[in-house]
């Protein structure tokens, strides 16, 4: 076999492989557009479940679902983000900040419903918070927590350590050097975790189950200790809770959660190309 | 001679590998000491030790005294970020910062809480004079450093030193990634320099050391071999293994 030959088969098959990953994932994305398209009326949008949920919209799960995510990266974002730059920037590397280092990341492979198991205890039980958008945002956020920690700590790895070496030979303190020729370039990487997590938390509806979710609440909350509905959650009652719903219903709500996870993630990307951009060397 | 920087039997150590030891030198005030040696010989350690740039390593431990204007800047009350104001440092690689040109000369005059325009501006030009590079620059300001020629970039990190208001610059093999025509202008820079700094440059370039050092150093294995004018070093070295690098039968 001449080494050319070999190159060949070896790209053919890397393509194949690839193909093999992405074919499911667009058929998936067809099959829900498509079955869900015909749901996606103005009303589906900005109206109350109606007939035990098989009609009306889905308005209220579309606004806990918004609640509980944002919620959940403003409290785990600058949470992650101060224990990532501890960890990188001021703790030394010796056996314990190795043994939390690894602790961390087996945390994000942790199954989401010891997390909602976590959130029911801690924040629902012992803070008493009850079943709210409180409770239900800090437990998401609790599990997005390893995900935005790693990939801050790597990111602010990645950043050669000739620009800390210059800032701080410049007569910047280390706090400053942190913010100022550190920070900026580690921030493409740090979005990067926090898209992850805002997929993760708006998809994720064991979490939620115990700590805010509603089965059926058909109004908006008036503050953050109100039980929400939320997309995933409501999508899984859809499909197994409540007989002869309408498959278009489900397909559409399947639908608008892809769409809203999407549009999260797009704001971070977008900030994350306006970074990267900038970024050169 | 007012000696700047006195270095009294310094010695540096990461982990268990000695990096220095026992070294004396008195570095005297607007004159440039060159620093040579073969590599491993811890000049650049010697450097990085002046403004406790080493402190950023975990594992380093520095004994003996090292006395800035007489005060020791290892001494546990001496401010390490109102040292590295005072005696900046020049590496190796220029290291532009992902930055406009004028963003990275203010660097540091910003960290110190200058915020008027005009007074940044009047301190970028002249800084970027002194360092040979308003001509080039001073409608290229608002470009991206990193798209800078190798020389120019290193010239501005000259540049962005000086704006700090130092009183001694160290230079790193400055021109170690540069092109001939680049390093004189460089040189150039130094010697017009020392008139108001005191300067030490660490070469690997011997030639580089006798045409702009006044006094010159020779370290080998982390010991200061032999130190002496620059003129007298080169035509008649006192120690055998001077003679032997200066003449290239090693290093």
């Amino acid at each position: 076999m001449t080494p050319k030959l070999t190159q060949r088969i070896a790209f053919s098959a890397l393509f194949l492989i690839t193909a093999a990953v992405i074919v499911p994932v667009l058929t998936v994305i067809v099959i829900i557009i498509r079955e869900g398209a015909p749901a996606m009326t103005w009303e589906f949008l900005t109206q109350m479940p109606r007939s035990g949920m098989r009609a009306g919209g889905i308005l209220p799960a579309i606004v806990g679902t918004f609640y509980l995510v944002l919620g959940a990266v403003l409290f785990a974002l600058p949470l992650g983000l101060f224990a990532a730059i501890y960890m990188s920037e001021y703790s030394k590397d010796n056996w314990l900040t190795r043994l939390i280092r690894l602790a961390i990341i087996n945390l994000a492979g942790v199954p989401s419903v010891v997390f909602g198991l976590f959130g029911l205890a801690l924040f629902v039980g012992f803070f008493k918070f009850g079943a709210s958008i409180f409770s239900g945002a800090l437990t998401l956020g609790v599990m997005i927590l390893p995900v935005i920690i790693t990939s801050s700590r790597e990111a602010l790895g990645a950043v050669p350590k000739s620009f800390r070496e210059v800032s701080i030979s410049l007569g910047a303190t280390k706090l400053q050097t942190i913010k100022y020729a550190v920070l900026p370039h580690a921030l493409p990487g740090i979005l990067t975790g926090t898209i992850l997590g805002i997929g993760r938390a708006a998809g994720e509806t064991a979490p939620i189950l115990f700590t805010v979710a509603a089965f059926y609440l058909p109004r908006l909350p008036e503050s953050v200790f109100d039980q929400v509905m939320a997309l995933p959650y409501h999508l899984y009652v859809l499909s197994t809770q409540v007989p002869n719903v309408d498959a278009k219903v489900r397909y559409g709500t399947a639908l608008v959660l892809l769409a809203i996870v999407l549009l999260m993630n797009l704001v971070a990307i977008l900030i994350r190309s306006y970074y990267r951009s900038r970024k050169k060397w | 001679m007012v000696t700047k920087i006195s270095v009294k039997s310094l010695s540096v150590s990461f982990g268990e590998a000695y990096s220095l030891k026992d070294v004396n030198i008195d570095i005297e005030a607007r004159r440039i000491l060159t620093v040579i040696g073969p590599a491993n010989s811890g000049k650049t350690t010697f450097l990085r030790t002046l403004n406790r740039l080493n402190d950023l390593e975990d594992s380093v431990s520095v004994t003996g005294r090292i006395l800035l204007d007489g005060q020791d800047i290892y001494h546990r009350d001496y401010d390490a970020n109102l040292l590295r104001k005072k005696v900046g440092i020049i590496f190796a690689l220029p290291v532009p910062l992902p930055a406009t040109v004028f963003e990275n000369v203010v660097y540091g005059p910003r960290r110190q809480g200058v915020r008027d325009r005009k007074k940044l501006a009047s301190i970028a030009e002249e800084a970027l004079k002194d360092a040979y590079l308003w001509d080039e620059m001073k409608d290229r300001l608002d470009e991206q450093a990193m798209k800078l020629s190798g020389g120019q970039q290193q010239r501005l990190c000259i540049a962005r030193t000086l704006a700090v208001g130092p009183e001694v610059i160290l230079f790193d093999e400055p021109c170690s990634a540069l092109d001939p025509i680049s390093t004189g202008k460089i040189e150039e820079a130094m010697s017009e320099l020392k008139q108001r700094y005191t300067i030490v440059l660490v070469t690997n370039n011997t030639k580089q050391a006798a045409r702009v050092g006044d006094k010159t150093a020779f370290f080998l294995m982390g010991e200061l071999v032999e130190i002496g004018e620059t003129g007298g070093l080169f035509t008649s070295p006192q120690d055998k293994r001077t003679d032997d690098y200066l003449s290239g039968r090693f290093g």
